[in-house]
């Protein structure tokens, strides 16, 4: 491969535009008197470059649904989003809870190469809950996180068992923040617009409670426990609660529809918008976004979670819950962090690639933009608005609660470790 | 009116409208021998069931007959939807057959709305022409308009007006799709709504519904102009709401005493099916102040009413 010029990049959307020369996979030079013989020059006009985004929450759905999404479909909308790592969720059919399984996954992201899909690994055998699957032999794989996503670890005793179990093994435990016997029949959020629509309420309590828990349980263990898709006000103080009082290993995450979107939204009935946890209200979103900038959440998770048009297209109690994200989590975080100011884009950087690459335990991902790391970055043209239409994306599905917005921001090239594998809306299979 | 899906789909003058018609309908079956107009004759209307119900599917059925109307039953047991078809393939099916109306009940709260979402944006029907009605039978735990227009209308017989009208309701009111349209209609006519329920069945968001909530029935009688019992499902007497059947017998149902309280002109409305001796006594639920008879007599007048607005063209109010 030649070398690769990106002439008047911006790394960070700091200062004046300088050239990024990339070789061998490498960040070769960073500069403005650059070497550019033998390379292929991409004039990039002030582009901003970023490390390449890390998605620490995504259903690829292979094996299983792959009328839904596959490793490839599902590898193509996170090259397109500026994704280049992801984390499989193990909620697959068969469950990702065996060294085979995960490793199949594994070697269907390497075979499709773009971007660095990582499996995470069922904490309980078929994700019932009753007994820990064989952390071990997954983490001798290269598992890193675990995680029943979809459903909680609900018994207080098995999430003890996995935390302490998970500190031999470097690992961390994500879990889905839901106390099932709160959330019996939950359609969605419990508050004013689902009482008046008849849909049976999926109290923030149940989350809260959840993870007030767990908390306490992880800094018993001394364990690293992370939080998906924190979704309510309350959560963010117990979580900023627990870190005053000693649950250092705390982290947590936050996807980008709970930023933007809150439950107003319901009365059409269109189950677009039913994800678990569910959409809650304004007051919510700005904490949210709040705790995002202030570091009370570590990150920002997509929970890309794309679903067969007859499981959308239906009642709303019948329909699965879940919406895309891969193609539109960096253009909300814009719209939702950067453009009121709540965060910079060195902040987008931190939030969207350091962090979740620190949390995920990627040492090549990343990583700053400097000479002699790897070749790992996003280009972002911060000034094109665009709007969002689900059937143009990647991803076999199309439920996008963004459907038809006008969103700032768009993903222009991806680059891992010196290969592109997407430039303006192409991906470079 | 294109659809009724919501009791918030009528404005007060509709509303109105609609009661008017169901009174006159009402008068001009009075004394037939034959109840039969031909206002309908030649159209379609399909109910579609979901659920078990014997009251509303034959309250709109008899509409329908008695308007001339062919009436096709579909209930979800013995048709396709027991091999797995979904409720937008058969609405859409039955809507390409030319159904001029869909009378749906389904358990999915929003359900009516998602059907008229298919039958209006479907290119199949709308290429052929075919854009049924959809009318809401009870979706859920969401809405029953035409029970809240019977129950409005039994109010009128009873009180003259519902303008500033005190309308108690008393029961389930967390589950309970007749609260839900009750409440939205009641105050679009005018009358003031008090809620009493043990707090475990009120919805979370009930402080913003405009009414008044309490958790005193006695005191709540004899300040009511009409009250309107809930039934109480007995799925939820197992569910952890309330303690017992007794205690909520004692607690919030009505018995003979408690209804004494009430002003001497204030009638007793319950939906059905009743519990007697559960939220209804005997005694209450057989007594001269009981006209839960006449709302189901309402039922087919108003439910005439609202096809006859729909599919005769009647759009607009003057």
């Amino acid at each position: 491969m030649s070398p690769l010029l990106l002439r008047g990049v911006r790394p960070y959307g700091e200062g004046d535009p300088v050239d990024l020369l990339v070789r061998d996979g490498v960040i070769a030079e960073l500069g403005t008197r650059v070497d550019t013989a033998g390379a292929t020059v991409r004039d990039c006009g002030g582009l901003v470059a970023l490390p390449g985004l890390v998605d620490l929450h995504t259903h690829l759905r292979e094996p299983g649904r792959e009328d839904a999404e596959t490793i490839a479909t599902g590898s193509a909308a996170a090259a397109l989003g500026g994704f280049t790592a992801v984390f499989a969720m193990a909620n697959t059919d068969p469950v990702a809870d065996t060294a085979v399984a995960v490793e199949h996954v594994r070697r269907r992201g390497r075979e499709i190469g773009l971007t660095d899909v990582h499996p995470v690994g069922a904490v309980t055998v078929g994700l019932a809950g009753e007994r820990l699957a064989e952390l071990g032999g997954m983490a001798r794989t290269g598992v890193t996180v675990f995680s029943d996503d979809g459903v909680c670890v609900a018994d207080p005793l098995i999430m003890r068992r996995a935390l302490e179990y998970s500190t031999a093994l470097g690992a961390v435990i994500a879990q889905h923040a839901e106390d099932p016997r709160l959330t019996v029949g939950a359609q969605a959020h419990e508050g004013e617009p689902a009482s008046r629509l008849g849909l049976a309420g999926w109290p923030a309590t149940a989350e809260e409670s959840i993870v007030a828990r767990d908390c306490m349980l992880a800094r018993a263990a001394g364990a690293r426990l992370h939080v998906c898709h924190v979704s309510s006000a309350g959560t963010v103080d117990v979580l900023r609660w627990a870190r005053e009082h000693g649950a250092a290993t705390v982290t947590a995450e936050v996807t980008p529809h709970h930023l933007l979107l809150t439950d107003d939204r319901l009365g059409t009935f269109d189950p677009v918008n039913k994800v678990n946890p569910p959409l809650r209200t304004g007051p919510d979103a700005a904490a949210l976004r709040a705790a995002l900038a202030a570091g009370v959440l570590d990150c920002v998770a997509t929970d890309h979670a794309p679903h067969a048009p007859q499981d959308k297209d239906c009642e709303w109690a019948a329909a699965r819950p879940g919406m895309l994200g891969l193609q539109t989590a960096l253009s909300v975080v814009v719209e939702t962090m950067v453009a009121p100011g709540l965060l910079d884009w060195r902040g987008v950087a931190r939030v969207m690639s350091e962090r979740p690459a620190d949390i995920g335990g990627l040492p090549d991902q990343g990583r700053p933009l400097a000479v002699g790391e790897p070749a790992t970055l996003v280009l972002v043209d911060p000034d094109v608005r665009w709007t969002v239409r689900g059937a143009a994306f990647a991803s076999l599905a199309g439920n996008t609660g963004f459907e038809g917005m006008e969103l700032p921001a768009r993903v222009m090239t991806t680059v891992l470790r010196g290969r592109v594998t997407a430039d303006d809306g192409k991906v470079m299979w | 009116m294109r659809h009724l899906l919501s009791a918030a789909d009528l404005d007060a003058p509709t509303a109105t409208a609609l009661l008017d018609t169901a009174d006159r309908l009402k008068q001009a079956l009075a004394g037939r021998e034959v109840h039969k107009l031909p206002t309908l004759r030649g159209r379609t209307i399909v109910t579609m069931f979901y659920e078990n119900s014997t009251r509303t599917r034959a309250s709109f059925e008899v509409a329908g007959k008695w308007m001339s109307a062919d009436v096709i039953n579909v209930s979800a047991a013995a048709s396709a939807v027991a091999k797995g078809e979904s409720l937008r393939d058969t609405a859409l099916t039955l809507a390409a057959m030319g159904a001029d109306c869909v009378i749906l009940r389904h358990p999915a709260s929003g359900a009516a709305h998602r059907l008229a979402d298919w039958i209006g944006t479907e290119s199949a029907t709308l290429r052929a022409g075919l854009a049924a009605h959809v009318v809401n039978a009870g979706d859920g735990t969401h809405e029953h308009p035409t029970q809240a227009l019977l129950d409005a209308a039994t109010l009128r017989d009873s009180l003259g007006t519902l303008a500033g009208r005190r309308v108690t309701i008393v029961g389930d009111i967390l589950h309970s799709r007749v609260a839900r349209s009750g409440v939205t209609l009641l105050t679009t006519l005018g009358a003031r709504v008090h809620l009493v329920a043990p707090p475990t069945l009120l919805p979370t968001g009930v402080r913003s519904w405009p009414v008044t909530v309490g958790h005193d029935l006695e005191a709540a009688l004899p300040e009511s102009d009409a009250v309107m019992m809930l039934r109480v499902q007995a799925e939820r007497m197992h569910g952890g709401f309330f303690p017992s059947a007794r205690e909520y017998a004692r607690d919030y149902g009505l018995s003979e005493a408690r209804a004494a309280l009430l002003p001497e002109h204030a009638p007793v409305l319950h939906p059905g099916p009743m519990l007697r001796g559960m939220e209804i006594s005997s005694a209450v639920a057989d007594s001269p102040r009981a006209v839960i008879t006449d709302q189901v007599r309402n039922g087919v007048h108003v439910r005439m009413a609202v096809l006859y607005h729909l599919l005769a063209g009647v759009e607009e109010v003057t």
